[in-house]
């Protein structure tokens, strides 16, 4: 908590209802005493508490766990309620919702929405042979190493970040994004899941899928779990062009 | 009138939520799950440590069963919970983590050989047999006698979130998110389903079902200083209790946890010391031993919490701008194992105070500071989870008051619990869905909505001086200040009078816009006025229980009372007039306990007070164990005779070991 007591900061916000007949996109100013340890969590709290009660924005966890709080931090999409004040010496903040979403009002991204149906094309769940298994018999047996590879890659919060920096997903609105292939490398890796290459590909084996992507590594470079997106993409893509 | 009809109607999107939604679509029924966010973000996915489970594979944990799990809970619960509800429970643990793991939870696995770990604070070596590698691991917690806290590194509530939401689409369950349950439908002591808003649009909708299950988590937002997300407001419980029918249990039992880190609140996962962390001083010394020489940090939450408040009176607290706090030190554990197993500690420490915790000495501890954390009450159920007095409302997950953990939950119990309680009153709820009809009239229904659109119109009317915002700041701090983890009757009694009058006030405030649609302070100026209900439940029901058990404390009752107060506080809202809740009780019957009430093993002796039953029915528990063991019979068969207990599906199968003989 190495930060100076008692800066005065601007968090300069687009404010937009696209629901309201009358409301315009425009920016608002808002000046208020920088806090020790102030994120914009708390800086957001505190501007609708005491100075605009109609902002909207969205916050569940305030930790960087859910993956609710996405946001265009001067230029750069970030969660919000891990962004320290303190990291921006300039003391002038602008926020804009994230781009690629839906919006709902000012900071407010559907993501949800978009995530729901991504997660439905991918068939984000494990397809296995259809028998059931049997809860009370003991478990199957994973090797350590590949049970620590999968959660590596199933710790994915669905923040949206990785979309909201992608060059692809301007073009081409249906691209599966970096989150969707991630997924796919998720369940590739699982040996609960029975899916075989050929399967992955019917899902994401076109320009909207693997081969959309530009490699332009924003995704990477943004994603706040830091998963290794870019390598899994070129590992998927290696694996599904030798296929045809 | 928008309606919409569907057979089962879930309210929540937790990990409970989703799971009885599986439940009820498997059942053939169409099913639908209302939640305020992306179910992905809700706060179930914050659980970091893990799920409780007697699997009993890796060496720290051989030997677990069935039986050790219940002990435990028990005691954990200081004999406040419902022995039934338990014992169903820990049945179905092992079965419900063997599920997860047939949806794709990577649970760590045990891996053959040996490896360091930390306990007491030693370096200790343990060796995994061969035939266990492959199978699901776990580690220690605090309260149990095994290590059987199952995990995916310091991930686990997202982890097992994520598999069971994508369970959920494959299944196609009708998940609907920011959708809020603003009240319920009911008639003639029958549920019907519940009045929504669309927090995105403003529309009021009718969402009418033969029945409805409540899983919408926790109330610790009616604390300022809180491990809790900042949906979880106890807004289910509320309109359960605003039907004037349905009770609240236990609302007085509050959990606060040892170490969310300083000023944000943030959890750092109770496996920092299941792990092997220890707790410091100013003076930089380890002072859990001096107070539970035997199970030092490892002790339950509430009596952990309890000595560092303790500890921090007696001068012994660091110093800081944001009062003082107490260390955790996990540096001892090794960065290696700090960056595998405590990474989103690690990470935690690092964003929020610039600190890693894997830095040796003073460097690397973290401010820690006990706060509220986990809702032992809710909802009051039955075993199969329906209201015991509106029919067709179920409850499940911390939402509920189902009671499994009494007045202490024990850390892992509850992630286990919201799947656990999925699965047995999902099956429940379901059943009682293919067995009844909607039979309301659209009239009803109408009804029940015209209120709500009307409330809204009166809210954005209202023309006071009052700010709902400050309200809210000023009900969080006063449960703080007076309802937090040291009680007293002076305290609770004003807690309640200002409380009272702060619900008074929430009608005297002055809604800046007028807007129905994307309007927060419309949301917090109907919001508020639950939550203070709820906190007028916790309060209400504290002052009125003049004893100590598990994590109500009162400085001026200091003893458990199994005399007087072996039994559940109900709280009800009979009339919409009210300003305070009715309180009653409900007796907990000794002479069907499989474990009578005895020492908790924990503090000091003799601070019970205890109840002649107890050892009666110890004895006749002793005979009958002695009698049947010299028949020959197995654990199984001595179990049901003592306290027999029924499960759906097929979840009362015996659950396979590996250490099975
Ligand atoms: C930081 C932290 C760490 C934890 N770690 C552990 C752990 O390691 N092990 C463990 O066992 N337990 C742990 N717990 C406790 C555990 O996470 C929770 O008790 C559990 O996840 C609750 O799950 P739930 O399904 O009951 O509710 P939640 O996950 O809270 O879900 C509630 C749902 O209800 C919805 N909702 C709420 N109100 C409304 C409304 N009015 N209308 C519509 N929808 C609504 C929400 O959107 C959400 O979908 C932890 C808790 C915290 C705070
Ligand atoms: S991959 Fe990373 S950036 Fe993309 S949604 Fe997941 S956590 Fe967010
Ligand atoms: S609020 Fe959960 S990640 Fe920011």
């Amino acid at each position: 908590m190495s930060v100076e007591k008692g800066r005065e900061i601007t968090i300069s916000v687009l404010k937009f209802n696209p629901r309201s007949a009358v409301s315009k996109p425009h920016y608002v100013d808002y000046k208020l005493e920088e806090t020790p340890g102030m994120t914009l969590f708390i800086a957001l709290m505190k501007i609708r508490e005491e100075y605009d009660p109609d902002l909207s924005f969205d916050f569940v966890c305030r930790a960087g766990i859910c993956g609710s709080c996405g946001m265009v931090v001067n230029g750069k999409p970030a969660l919000a309620c891990r962004t320290l004040i303190a990291n921006y010496p300039e003391g002038k903040l602008t926020l804009l919702p994230m781009p690629a979403f839906e919006l709902i009002k000012d900071l407010s991204v559907n993501t949800g929405k978009w995530m729901d149906a991504m997660s439905k094309r991918v068939e984000s769940w494990i397809v296995d042979n259809g028998e059931e298994t049997d809860i009370a018999k003991m478990e199957e047996r994973v090797d350590p190493d590949i049970a620590d590879q999968t959660f590596e890659l199933d710790r994915c919060i669905e923040c949206g970040i990785c979309v909201a920096s992608c060059g692809t997903m301007l073009m081409r609105p249906n691209f599966v994004g970096p989150v969707g292939m991630n997924r796919v490398a998720r369940f590739e890796v699982d040996p609960h899941d029975k899916r075989t290459a050929e399967d992955f590909y019917e899902l994401i084996g076109d320009d909207d899928g693997i081969f959309g992507c530009m490699s332009l590594l924003a995704c990477e470079d943004h994603c706040p779990k830091h998963l290794p997106l870019q390598n899994k993409i070129a590992y998927l893509r290696r694996k599904l062009v030798a296929l045809r | 009138m928008k309606i919409n009809y569907c057979d089962a109607l879930v309210i929540g999107g937790g990990l409970a939520g989703l799971r009885a939604g599986v439940a009820a679509q498997k059942k053939g029924l169409s099913t639908i799950v209302l939640s305020l966010v992306p179910v992905k973000r809700s706060h179930s996915a914050a659980a970091q440590g893990g799920m409780q489970a007697s699997l009993g594979n890796s060496k720290m944990s051989d030997g677990d069963n069935e039986d050790l799990h219940f002990a435990d809970t028990v005691k954990g619960s200081d004999w406040g919970c419902d022995q039934d509800v338990a014992r169903m429970f820990v049945h179905t643990a092992p079965k419900a983590i063997r599920e997860l793991a047939s949806w794709g939870v990577p649970w760590t696995r045990v891996r053959e050989g040996s490896r360091e770990a930390v306990i007491n604070a030693k370096k200790t070596t343990i060796t995994e047999d061969a035939d266990r590698h492959g199978l699901i691991m776990s580690r220690d917690f605090g309260g149990t006698k095994k290590w059987r806290t199952c995990y995916t590194a310091d991930a686990t509530g997202h982890t097992m979130l994520f598999g069971v939401a994508n369970e959920a689409l494959k299944h196609d369950v009708d998940i609907r998110d920011r959708k809020e349950a603003l009240s319920l439908i009911h008639e003639d002591g029958r549920c019907y389903g519940s009045i929504v808003r669309d927090l995105i649009t403003g529309e009021l909708e009718a969402y009418v079902a033969k029945g409805t299950c409540i899983a919408t988590g926790g109330y610790g937002r009616v604390f300022k200083q809180t491990t809790n997300a900042v949906i979880c407001e106890g807004i289910g419980a509320a309109i359960a209790l605003e039907t004037g029918v349905a009770t609240l249990g236990n609302m007085e039992a509050v959990q606060f946890h040892p170490t969310p880190i300083v000023p944000s609140g943030i959890l750092l996962t109770e496996g920092c010391r299941g792990d092997g962390g220890i707790l410091r001083d100013v003076d930089g010394h380890r002072f859990m031993p001096d107070y539970e020489p035997e199970k030092k940090e490892l002790a339950s939450r509430d009596v952990v919490s309890r000595r560092m408040i303790e500890h921090i009176r007696n001068g012994k607290g660091v110093p800081s701008p944001y009062g003082d706090h107490i260390w955790l030190d996990i540096s001892i554990l090794g960065r290696e194992h700090i960056e595998k197993n405590l990474r989103d500690v690690q990470e935690i420490c690092q964003i929020f105070n610039g600190i890693d915790p894997a830095d040796e000495g003073k460097k690397g501890w973290a401010p820690v500071l006990p706060m509220q954390h986990y809702s032992m009450g809710g909802i009051r159920t039955k075993p199969t989870g329906e209201s015991q007095n509106l029919s067709g409302l179920f409850a499940c997950g911390e939402a509920a008051c189902w009671d499994m953990h009494g007045f202490n939950r024990l850390g892992g119990n509850s992630v286990s619990e919201t799947v656990v309680a999925g699965m047995i009153i999902g099956n429940y709820f379901a059943d009682y869905c293919l067995a009844n009809d909607v039979t309301i009239p659209t009239a009803t229904v109408q009804k029940a909505l015209d209120k709500q659109d009307a409330y809204l119109d009166e809210i954005l009317a209202y023309n006071g001086t009052e700010d709902i915002f400050r309200i809210k700041n000023r009900m969080q701090n006063l449960m703080d200040q007076k309802v937090g983890i040291f009680r007293d009757g002076t305290g609770l009694a004003e807690a309640v009078d200002e409380l009272e009058e702060l619900l008074k006030k929430t009608k005297q405030i002055n809604v800046k816009s007028k807007e129905r649609v994307g309007n927060p302070e419309l949301e917090e100026a109907y919001r508020v006025p639950r939550m203070l209900k709820v906190a007028l439940c916790v309060a209400k029901g504290g002052r009125e229980r003049t004893e100590s058990r598990g994590a109500h404390y009162r400085e001026d009752y200091l003893k458990r009372d199994d005399a007087n107060w072996l039994n559940r506080t109900l709280t009800s809202w009979p009339s919409e007039d009210d300003t305070q809740p009715t309180v009653t009780y409900e007796d907990l019957d000794i002479m069907t306990m499989e474990m009578p009430p005895a020492f908790r093993g924990y503090g000091a002796k003799g601070m019970i007070i205890e109840n002649e039953l107890s050892a009666k029915r110890q004895e006749e528990v002793d005979t009958l164990k002695e009698k049947m063991e010299a028949e020959g019979k197995d654990r199984h068969e001595i179990q049901d005779a003592l306290m027999p207990f029924s499960l759906p599906m097929n979840y009362k199968e015996k659950n396979e070991r590996a250490g099975d003989k």
